[in-house]
């Protein structure tokens, strides 16, 4: 089996608009959820989350392009140029070929439905741009990706609603893994934040009106997110021949389904997960020092996660730190892992944990160290990201520091 | 009015619960109906669109929420309550 490593990343979320502006943001706490800037924003009950401000499309694309990418397909674009740009890779000839891009969203193009549906529903009109379909397509951004920087090897997109990012990645990391790709971009992406995205989700009545508070007694509901982060992996020889600077090492992969409940998640099942990514890495659960939670500030999740991750790790589940970003960033649903990713790779290289902000009050059902509140220095060889869907999806991913 | 109000909402529960409205006691619970999560946030749905109303229940915490869902008489009072509101 060949090794994997991560050669570059990039992003854009409500923290910031590329790596180095989110890690500060994630080391100072701040929190990225506010009032949401949306049309009819009046007329939903939850009128907060995690927004991309400040952000102009027409700085980074040209009058066509914007006619032909959603506003998910212009965050992944921004992210993976930076990627590929730190990775310094440039893809041609064999390495183009045989190199692809696989990520995760779960939403697609929701702000093209909504505007088009309210185009046609809400103003009558009875005709609508010929590029809707393309643009809003789940695969479009890994299409528009491979078109971008030449990668005409394996690649798709992964919808497992908050774990799809994951999955992405656990795909990219068996492909280089098995042999099958030398290079691979993932990541995910989503942009949910429009009426209709919105009004959706409010109906389930898990979201909060006031804030993201995973691990918190008086957290009530999640916030939701928006935005992209991409990476890309490489083999680790490949990488190394070449002289490229490594971020990190993605060591273990693991999925499982509940097979249970349509929304309600399971202990057993984010159990499995959790276990057989580390498994899978070769090692054991007191080699973990850090976990970026799912901690999506929920009652049922954040108490879930917590009890699987006891079961999992017995005495160093008290020894082990866990934090949820979503507290600052909000829950980016399809592109929420690969923004998290972010933090693990932080916590290895520099020995910096992002903290759970909005921290405020003990709950007896989640005991573990949450990092509450302030980010904190600590030495960690080997951390975890869990993602846990609606539908009852898990998919946990290891990374090593190299 | 309060009359229909209550008939009302024991048929919307009884039609989740898949049950006949002679099945559906006023001090039965929605566990003991067999109404899981998310039968009683589609309860609420019904409720609302039936009687026009905002019900202040969220899923996370529903013992703190204003809307006491302890039995089918404590749902029923709350939604007289909200009707009566909504009327004044």
């Amino acid at each position: 089996m060949k090794r994997v490593v991560i050669t570059g990343q990039g992003t854009i979320n409500a923290l910031g608009h590329d790596v180095p502006s989110t890690l500060e943001a994630m080391r100072e706490g701040r929190c990225g959820i506010a009032d949401l800037d949306i049309r009819d924003v009046e007329r939903l009950s939850i009128r907060i989350g995690g927004q991309v401000r400040g952000y102009s499309p027409e700085a980074h694309f040209n009058r066509q392009q914007i006619a032909l990418y959603d506003r998910f397909t212009q965050f992944t674009l921004l992210a993976a140029r930076q990627a590929v740009s730190q990775s310094g890779l440039e893809f041609c000839g064999d390495l183009a070929a045989r190199s692809g891009v696989v990520l995760g969203t779960s939403g697609g193009g929701m702000n093209t439905l909504d505007e088009n549906y309210r185009s046609v529903y809400e103003e009558g009109k009875n005709r609508v741009h010929p590029f809707v379909v393309p643009k809003l397509m789940n695969n479009a951004a890994a299409s528009h990706v491979s078109m971008e920087f030449n990668l005409k090897g394996p690649s798709f997109t992964v919808a497992t609603a908050c774990a799809s990012s994951n999955h992405a990645m656990g795909q990219a990391f068996a492909m280089i893994r098995s042999g099958l790709a030398p290079a691979m971009v993932t990541g995910g992406s989503e942009s949910m934040l429009c009426f209709g995205g919105v009004k959706a989700w409010e109906g389930l009545r898990v979201m909060s009106k006031d804030g993201c508070r995973p691990f918190s007694a008086n957290r009530n509901g999640m916030v939701q997110g928006e935005g992209a982060a991409v990476f890309v992996f490489e083999e680790y020889e490949h990488a190394r021949a070449r002289g490229a600077e490594v971020l990190a090492e993605v060591v273990g992969f693991a999925m499982s389904s509940d097979a249970a409940d349509i929304v309600m998640p399971s202990k057993q099942g984010a159990a499995r997960a959790i276990a057989g990514a580390i498994r899978d890495a070769g090692l054991n659960p007191p080699d973990v020092g850090y976990i970026n939670a799912h901690g999506t500030g929920t009652a049922a999740n954040d108490k879930t996660e917590c009890a699987a991750v006891a079961d999992v790790f017995g005495a160093h589940a008290d020894r082990l730190m866990i934090s949820s970003t979503k507290s600052m960033h909000g829950h980016l649903i399809g592109g929420t892992g690969a923004v998290e990713l972010l933090a693990c790779v932080m916590a290895l290289r520099d020995g910096i944990i992002a903290p759970t902000i909005n921290y405020d009050e003990p709950d007896p059902e989640c005991t573990l160290d949450v990092v509450p509140n302030e980010a904190r220095e600590a030495k960690v060889e080997v951390v975890l990201s869990n993602a846990f869907a609606f539908g009852g999806l898990n998919a946990v991913l290891a990374l090593r520091k190299i | 009015m309060s009359e229909s109000v209550k008939d009302k909402v024991i048929q919307i529960i009884a039609e989740q619960a898949v049950l006949e409205v002679s099945d559906v006691q006023m001090d039965s619970t929605l566990e003991d109906l067999g109404i899981d999560s998310l039968g009683l946030v589609e309860s609420i749905f019904a409720i609302e669109e039936t009687f026009d109303i905002q019900v202040p229940f969220n899923a996370n915490d529903p013992s703190e929420s204003d809307f006491d869902i302890s039995s089918v008489a404590s749902i029923v009072a709350a939604v007289e309550g909200l009707v009566a509101e909504q009327q004044t």
